[in-house]
């Protein structure tokens, strides 16, 4: 774990307000990065102390980094005007991340809503390489559907829904789930599921999993501080006595952010 | 040949007895028990390691979110989580007894009885080199800032504490209220051995286009470089109402800005939120205040408490 001062290769807007960022690190800097960890970006302006949580996308390289995020508050949109050539400092990599070895080999359901999209395609990389049989099921706001084609040659099999029902089925990730079963008259076959997006999706998907009695995996956001576990700022509540914490909360930028679904309450 | 010009300062500095190496500490909360941060600074190149606040019992703390950033700055409204004594004396002092630092355990409590029973646990523990009281966490309902906003209450403690107290004993103070000189004379009244100033100073912030607090607690500490200028006042005005030691603290980003809560009164700072923005930065304000010292020719850190003209 280091903060270091990266170049950015590219940074270009992929679909309305999302962002594709790619840092080159220093000659020094060689990470190890697993799928589901993330970064802490911290925008230039002086005037922003903290840095931005943003889940890395793909370690193109060990010196490589693809962050694909959504510019959304003051921060964020000054990271998205980044241009090539200039520089921004990073922190990473943090968090837990997915633990692969274990769903090696497997079959497993990778589901991301909105910009929990991004994460998932690293993790189906690192599956399929595995030896996993990946489904990817990407949830979109609407028919902007980046990184589509990456997760395609990615992942085993796609499907797709929009909330607008521009494009796949009309809803979330759990609608294309239903319909798929319905047309192929049986339920899209799973050992695990992993999940990324918005609280209530990730209720819902929690919900489905305990009822085919599948591992899942959930990966949670909050705001954050320091990003490395001293500030106690991005906790969850879990269902048992956290064994850092030694109360029911658990950090999320160190015990996470990847979660057992049934061990936190979100 | 005369060497003595270009002789290395004396970075060490003494506070109730206890000699620092250098006088660049943590602040409380911002820098759990060193461990996190050990990856990224030695901690041995530090004055003292300034540890999270510790209670008798776990506490869970506030609902989240428990952090926003402002300008300038952030609000906190962590609510003082931690595992209690028993987990911190077991892990984290543990942890820090590999190191060549000095060990200030920041202790807190809802009533003046918790914060004597961590005391008391703690004046058994040879690794513990000072104590600092938290009376001035403004995220907790109960005790913690009442105690420090009330000079009466916040002399009782101190008397209380300093009866049972192996070590010698900070009374760090909160900058929301109206005399902060007062409230320095009434920790030096109670037998504090230093205080430390300041806190966080209580804030807010409302999200404008979904009409609702940032914070789950609504309320919350404001830290950064936004309050360094109220927090050097109040150092200077503390240090001039008392002969006690002054550990100086609020927005420190740089060795200057060290430098600046020295020459206003402060005898030993702590580097706080900025940690967040740069993982090494304790070291680097070590590093910064010796060559300040070099390039204005002062011979010790010490010599630079008070020193500021006019």
């Amino acid at each position: 774990m280091e903060k270091c001062t990266t170049t950015v290769s590219t940074c270009a807007e992929i679909a309305e307000t999302i962002y594709d960022l790619q840092l080159q690190l220093p000659e020094t800097s060689r990470w190890e990065v697993r799928p589901g960890q993330f970064v802490g970006l911290y925008p230039g302006s002086a005037a922003r102390l903290l840095m931005r949580p943003i889940s890395i996308c793909t370690a193109i390289k060990p010196d490589r980094l693809r962050l694909v995020f959504r510019a959304g508050g003051p921060g964020t949109k000054e990271l998205a005007g980044l241009r090539p050539g200039e520089t921004v400092d990073v922190l990473g990599p943090l968090g837990n991340g997915y633990d692969v070895e274990m769903l090696a080999g497997g079959r497993v359901l990778l589901l991301g809503g909105g910009i929990g999209i991004p994460p998932m395609l690293g993790l189906a990389r690192s599956l399929t390489a595995a030896d996993a049989e990946v489904t990817a099921v990407l949830g979109y706001r609407n028919g902007e559907l980046f990184l589509k084609d990456d997760f395609e040659r990615a992942a085993a099999h796609v499907l797709i829904a929009c909330e607008d029902g521009s494009t796949g089925v009309r809803g979330n990730v759990l609608d294309a789930l239903r319909v798929a079963q319905e047309e192929t008259a049986h339920e899209v076959p799973a050992d695990a599921i992993c999940a990324c997006g918005p609280l209530p999706m990730l209720r819902a998907v929690r919900r489905y999993a305990a009822e085919r009695k599948l591992p899942c995996f959930i990966s949670l956001e909050e705001r954050m501080a320091c990003g490395v576990g001293a500030c106690l700022g991005c906790v969850v509540r879990t269902r048992a006595v956290d064994g850092h914490s030694h109360v029911r909360n658990a950090r999320i930028c160190t015990e996470g952010p990847v979660f057992a679904a049934e061990d936190v309450e979100i | 040949m005369d060497n003595s010009k270009s002789k290395t300062p004396d970075m060490s500095v003494t506070i109730a007895g206890v000699t620092l190496k250098n006088p660049v500490m943590t602040a409380s909360g911002t820098f759990g028990s060193g461990m996190e941060y050990g990856q990224f600074v030695d901690l041995n190149r530090l004055g003292a390691v300034v540890t999270k606040g510790v209670a008798a019992v776990p506490w869970e703390g506030n609902p989240t979110p428990r952090v926003a950033e402002v300008y300038g700055g952030m609000l906190n409204a962590i609510g003082l989580q931690n595992p209690g004594i028993d987990v911190f004396i077991e892990r984290d002092l543990a942890f820090l007894k590999d190191y060549d630092t000095r060990v200030i355990v920041n202790v807190c409590g809802h009533t003046e009885e918790e914060y004597l029973e961590v005391v008391e646990r703690l004046a058994g523990e040879s690794r513990v080199d000072m104590l600092e009281i938290n009376v001035s966490c403004p995220n907790v309902k109960q005790g913690a800032i009442a105690f420090g906003t009330d000079p009466d209450t916040l002399c009782r403690i101190t008397q209380r504490i300093k009866r049972i107290a192996a070590q010698p004993v900070i009374m760090k103070l909160t900058p929301n209220v109206t005399d902060i000189a007062e409230m320095a004379r009434a920790a030096e009244a109670g037998g504090a051995d230093a205080i430390s100033l300041i806190n966080t100073i209580t804030g807010m912030k409302i999200d404008v286009e979904t009409r609702r607090f940032v914070l789950a607690n609504r309320t919350g500490g404001l830290s950064g470089p936004a309050i360094k200028p109220v927090a050097v006042r109040m150092v200077w005005q503390a240090s001039q109402a008392v002969r006690i030691p002054v550990i100086g603290m609020g927005g420190i980003a740089s060795a200057e800005d060290a430098a600046e809560f020295m020459l206003a009164g402060a005898s030993a700072v702590a580097v706080g939120a900025m940690n967040f923005h740069d993982p090494y930065l304790t070291e680097r304000v070590v590093d910064g205040l010796e060559a300040y010292l070099e390039r204005h020719g002062i011979d010790s850190a010490a010599q630079l408490t008070g020193a500021v003209i006019g």
